[in-house]
């Protein structure tokens, strides 16, 4: 007698080594099922039960998932790209063209991650505008707009200070223009713009700041507000429907059929 | 908290505030040894924060520049002829001999500092970011540039060069801010 697959899967979510990795066990009893998101480390920040029309694409277009996933793209390119890439003068933009033209795969990782990285400003600002239009915004999720607003700051951070690192004429014009920007500040400005280029110039210092809040300070900041922006969605009470937008009214009439 | 809405909001925080105060005001009337302990306790931490504050931002401000001299040499003079204009790419300044007598300008644009380039053809110095123009003397022309190019100090060594202080700021068409040879 064969047995389907989902009955291979009930067996070995009923074995030891699976019940101590995940601790609930068989069954798909609506409280098994909400178990088994709140039990886990990564899923319980979510809701452990979406209304199904929330799922629906017209609801939120996915535009946040789609973010979160450039970003997980952008952390699985960026971290072989610095297996290859020194960030020192001159060093780097040998680096940036070996990455392109000698290392195998070396271009295509380069290049997703390029374009991820336009991808995720696009959609940060399409989120946005989504979440703004809908209300959804409004009171009680007036904090998480708020933790969305800084995830908009260090994304346009991180693309800044990516912006550097290849070191070609290009990236040296575009930080000597914004790190002036910076000094623009007021009474502090010149001291933003020093510390932010440990000097005065544009050198090996900066790079190498650059380099660090890239790749170290502003992807771990990202992730904090991030785990913040999801758990803040459960607290609110789920992703936003109001009762007259045309997807909740045609979700509540298949309903009522 | 309430989720009504700001008004709510506000007259909550005005009754935390008043209690607060309150009990700030009984405070100082008598202190316990619990009480006591738990502001030396506070005290001494917001001390070690203000340090630890303080250390990180003297650690992120270098002590020592590995940053190019200010000062340049510019060579022999005969190297420029009269009525020419000269950019040094590398070290962003203008070397100008004209009939007064050399003088330097910084060739670092005003607005967000961008090398500029002396145009012959429209004897104009133009930025190529964002359309800054200048006249030869460093006047601004049209902007979005805020000021006009900054002229440098400029004199001869004992060798006979041209030395510029790109550090050193002078007097635009001052007698002293150009070099007779």
């Amino acid at each position: 007698m064969a047995k389907t697959f989902d009955q291979y899967f009930d067996e070995l979510r009923g074995t030891r080594v699976w019940q101590s990795i995940f601790r609930s066990g068989t069954g798909s009893s609506t409280l098994k099922r909400a178990l088994s998101i709140q039990q886990n480390v990564f899923l319980h920040l979510f809701s452990t039960k979406v209304r199904v029309r929330m799922l629906s694409f017209s609801a939120t277009w996915y535009l946040g998932t789609l973010t979160l996933g450039t970003f997980i793209i952008l952390v699985a390119t960026g971290i072989p790209l610095m297996l290859y890439y020194h960030p020192s003068a001159p060093q780097a933009y040998a680096d940036t063209k070996d990455l392109q033209f000698v290392v195998s795969s070396g271009m295509f990782l380069r290049n997703l991650h390029r374009w991820s990285a336009h991808a995720m400003v696009f959609l940060v600002f399409a989120h946005m505008f989504k979440v703004f239009y809908r209300g959804a915004y409004r009171t009680p999720r007036e904090f998480n707009w708020v933790i969305g607003v800084v995830l908009l700051l260090i994304t346009l951070l991180l693309s800044y200070t990516g912006y550097l690192l290849p070191w070609d004429q290009l990236a040296y014009w575009a930080i000597t223009v914004g790190s002036n920007i910076a000094s623009a500040v007021p009474v502090m400005g010149d001291k933003i713009h020093f510390l932010l280029l440990g000097g005065n110039q544009v050198n090996a210092n900066a790079l190498l700041r650059f380099y660090v809040l890239h790749c170290m300070i502003l992807p771990l900041t990202a992730m904090f507000f991030v785990a913040i922006h999801f758990w803040r969605i459960r607290k609110d009470g789920g992703l936003y429907a109001h009762s007259s937008e045309p997807s909740v009214l045609r979700a509540t009439a298949k309903e009522g059929q | 908290m309430s989720r009504k809405g700001g008004e709510t909001w506000g007259i909550q925080m005005n009754l935390w505030w008043k209690k607060i105060m309150a009990e700030e005001t009984k405070k100082n009337e008598e202190v316990s040894r619990r009480e006591f302990f738990m502001r030396l306790g506070l005290g001494s931490l917001s001390i070690a924060a203000a340090g630890t504050a303080a250390f990180t931002y003297q650690y992120l401000e270098p002590n020592v520049l590995y940053e190019p001299s200010p000062v340049v040499n510019a060579g022999k003079p005969d190297r420029y002829p009269l009525d020419s204009v000269t950019l040094d790419v590398n070290n962003g300044i203008y070397i100008i001999h004209s009939q007064e007598g050399y003088f330097s300008l910084s060739a670092v644009c005003t607005h967000l500092g961008c090398l500029t380039a002396w145009k012959p053809e429209l004897n104009l110095i133009a930025c190529p970011c964002h359309g800054s123009k200048f006249e030869q003397n460093g006047k601004k022309i049209e902007g979005p540039a805020p000021r006009p190019l900054p002229w440098k100090r400029i004199w001869l060594n004992d060798d006979g060069d041209l030395l510029v202080d790109r550090s050193n700021d002078v007097a635009p068409l001052a007698r002293d801010s150009f070099v007779r040879v």
